[in-house]
């Protein structure tokens, strides 16, 4: 089976600094894998590198089948969000509808029929039948997020790249979308990278998980890598990782990331990247 | 304005849009009228949807001094307010990268340049020194003495912008909800960005001519945010915002021919009243 992410010893710089070299990532159909690490270590820019909007300084790299940036028709996107303004007056299905054809030039005259039924289709597939012809601006964090979903799927994509899709959801949605992504990637055959902050909502989901950090990327199952020896190695300094009774993780110790950056100025110590404390601040 | 008579409007509004339409320089006031309600309805749907409501309304008054000083150099002061209205656009386009830090830069940058223009633009009408009316019309909007090559004028310049926005607005409106994922699509959202505002700053200006500097904004902002308001299906709500834009421009006309008021005033207390009435009847 060709993978539909194949990375080997891939490399981004940025600004004439290297943000992370020798990247080794194979993901295949239906695999769910998640992206980790702590904030600035490059994960949102790894995820903009598969979409071709920051090029690659090294490596081999295989996006759909194609050179990143090309397959963008069978890539589906969810950037890092922002919920949109509440005063956004557009109806959710036109924003599923711009998934299938809003990057073509022109009015859309032809085609409307089974265009429609296309949208239709993925909106049933995500659950959002009820508030599809409501104004997006008007829908709850989850049901945009649901939206957005439907966005990327509605092209069939091969590889779904998401950013913090549950950032913002409280906890009952963080499940629901999280079962949802499960389920797409399964019975439909999608391969999903994630960007997570927290891992434990999707624990239970994951076939892989991709750690960045200082530099460099460890891959394999949740079990193998987020465990206290393999990220101790990967920082290069004392790492624990405690089991809540619940099965969640929690990682203790973490440099203020990133370790590498001489050039940030942090003032408020350090924190945990998984401790579910939602004041924290975000990825930029 | 006088000079001509001014009969006293019947209520029977067939027997009065006659009476108008004998009249040859009203007749090319709606026609003039008419382009200016179509183009500005459709950039200000765009304007409204993209939140770029400041960057429309300094557009809009930096072609007064525009306007005033292609008068004083004995130009056409129609050809200044477009001029300007797209060299600002340029400029504008050319700001620091990224949409988020431009956004700010115009609320840093805008009440300067707004008042600067302004002064700028009396500065050239005092040393021009022409006649009082004229200033009034170039803030305030006037319907008076609108020649066939002025009509033409703007229609050449209506006519390739809407065929430019028939061409680009769908990725526009992409671009516009969702900028991320429409770059990720291969939509050219900068680009985009830069062609928008500059139809914005040449549709600003040519609006201007008819309805003032000033309350060009009015039309811009009015018709489209109401459209919008009504419904949320994008095909529909542009040709509402049209239909309203238009609606409100042959009823100004119609109502500054009968009583004498500048015509950005009648177009500005219809367009908000409009707005006022469609977020109460619609909630």
């Amino acid at each position: 089976m060709t993978p539909v992410v194949d990375l080997v010893g891939a490399a981004v710089e940025l600004g004439g600094r290297t943000l992370w070299a020798d990247v080794e990532i194979q993901v295949q159909p239906g695999e769910f894998v998640a992206l980790l690490g702590p904030n600035g270590a490059g994960k949102s820019t790894l995820i903009k590198a598969l979409l071709g909007l920051v090029p690659f300084s090294n490596g081999r790299v295989g996006v759909a089948r194609a050179a990143p940036g090309a397959g963008a028709a069978r890539i589906g996107y969810l950037p890092q969000r922002r919920r949109f303004d509440p005063d956004l007056r557009v109806r959710a299905r036109e924003v599923v509808r711009l998934g299938l054809d809003g990057h073509r030039w022109g009015l859309p005259l032809r085609g409307n029929a089974a265009a429609n039924a296309r949208v239709q289709e993925v909106v049933y597939l995500v659950d959002a039948t009820a508030f599809v012809d409501r104004p997006l601006g008007e829908l709850s964090g989850g049901e945009q997020q649901r939206i957005l979903i439907a966005q990327a799927l509605v092209r069939r994509p091969d590889l779904l790249l998401l950013d913090e899709p549950l950032d913002s959801l409280d906890l009952p949605n963080q499940a629901a979308i999280a079962a949802l992504l499960s389920r797409l990637s399964r019975d439909h055959g999608v391969a999903i990278v994630m960007v997570a902050h927290d891992v434990n909502p999707i624990l239970g989901f994951l076939d892989r998980v991709v750690y960045l950090a200082a530099g460099r990327a460890v891959v394999g199952t949740p079990e193998a890598v987020i465990d206290g020896p393999t990220l101790s190695a990967l920082y290069g300094t004392p790492i624990e990782v405690l089991h809540a009774s619940d099965g969640s993780l929690v990682v203790v110790g973490q440099p203020e990331p990133p370790a590498h950056h001489s050039d940030r100025h942090h003032t408020d110590g350090h924190h945990h990247e998984y401790d579910r404390d939602p004041r924290r601040p975000h990825e930029h | 304005m006088g000079g001509f008579p001014t009969p006293a409007p019947t209520w029977n509004l067939w027997f009065d849009l006659r009476l108008l339409l004998q009249y040859p320089f009203m007749v090319q006031a709606f026609r003039a009228g008419i382009v200016v309600a179509v183009l500005a309805a459709v950039i200000g749907w765009f304007m409204v949807l993209r939140r770029q409501s400041f960057a429309g309304h300094t557009l809009a008054v930096v072609g007064f001094p525009g306007a005033t000083a292609a008068a004083l150099l004995g130009a056409s002061p129609a050809l200044g307010f477009v001029a300007t209205g797209a060299a600002a656009a340029a400029i504008i386009a050319r700001l620091p990268a990224g949409l988020a830090a431009r956004r700010v830069s115009e609320s840093a940058l805008i009440g300067t340049v707004q008042a600067v223009a302004l002064a700028l633009g009396y500065l050239a009408y005092s040393w021009y020194g022409g006649f009082a009316s004229s200033i009034e019309s170039m803030l305030f909007g006037s319907f008076l003495g609108i020649t066939t090559g002025q009509v033409w004028f703007l229609m050449l310049l209506a006519g390739p912008i809407l065929l430019i926005m028939a061409v680009i607005g769908r990725p526009l409106y992409f671009a516009s909800v969702d900028p991320g994922v429409a770059a990720s699509r291969g939509v050219p959202v900068r680009a985009l960005d830069t062609v928008f505002l500059l139809l914005l700053g040449i549709t600003a200006g040519a609006v201007s001519q008819i309805t003032g500097a000033l309350l060009v904004f009015a039309l811009l902002v009015a018709p489209p945010a109401t459209a919008q308001w009504l419904t949320s299906r994008p095909g529909r709500s542009v040709l509402l915002s049209v239909l309203l834009s238009t609606m409100i421009m042959l009823a100004s006309l119609s109502l500054a021919y009968f009583i004498d008021l500048p015509l950005g005033t009648y177009v500005t207390t219809l367009a908000l009243m409009t707005y006022v009435a469609a977020r109460m009847w619609h909630r």
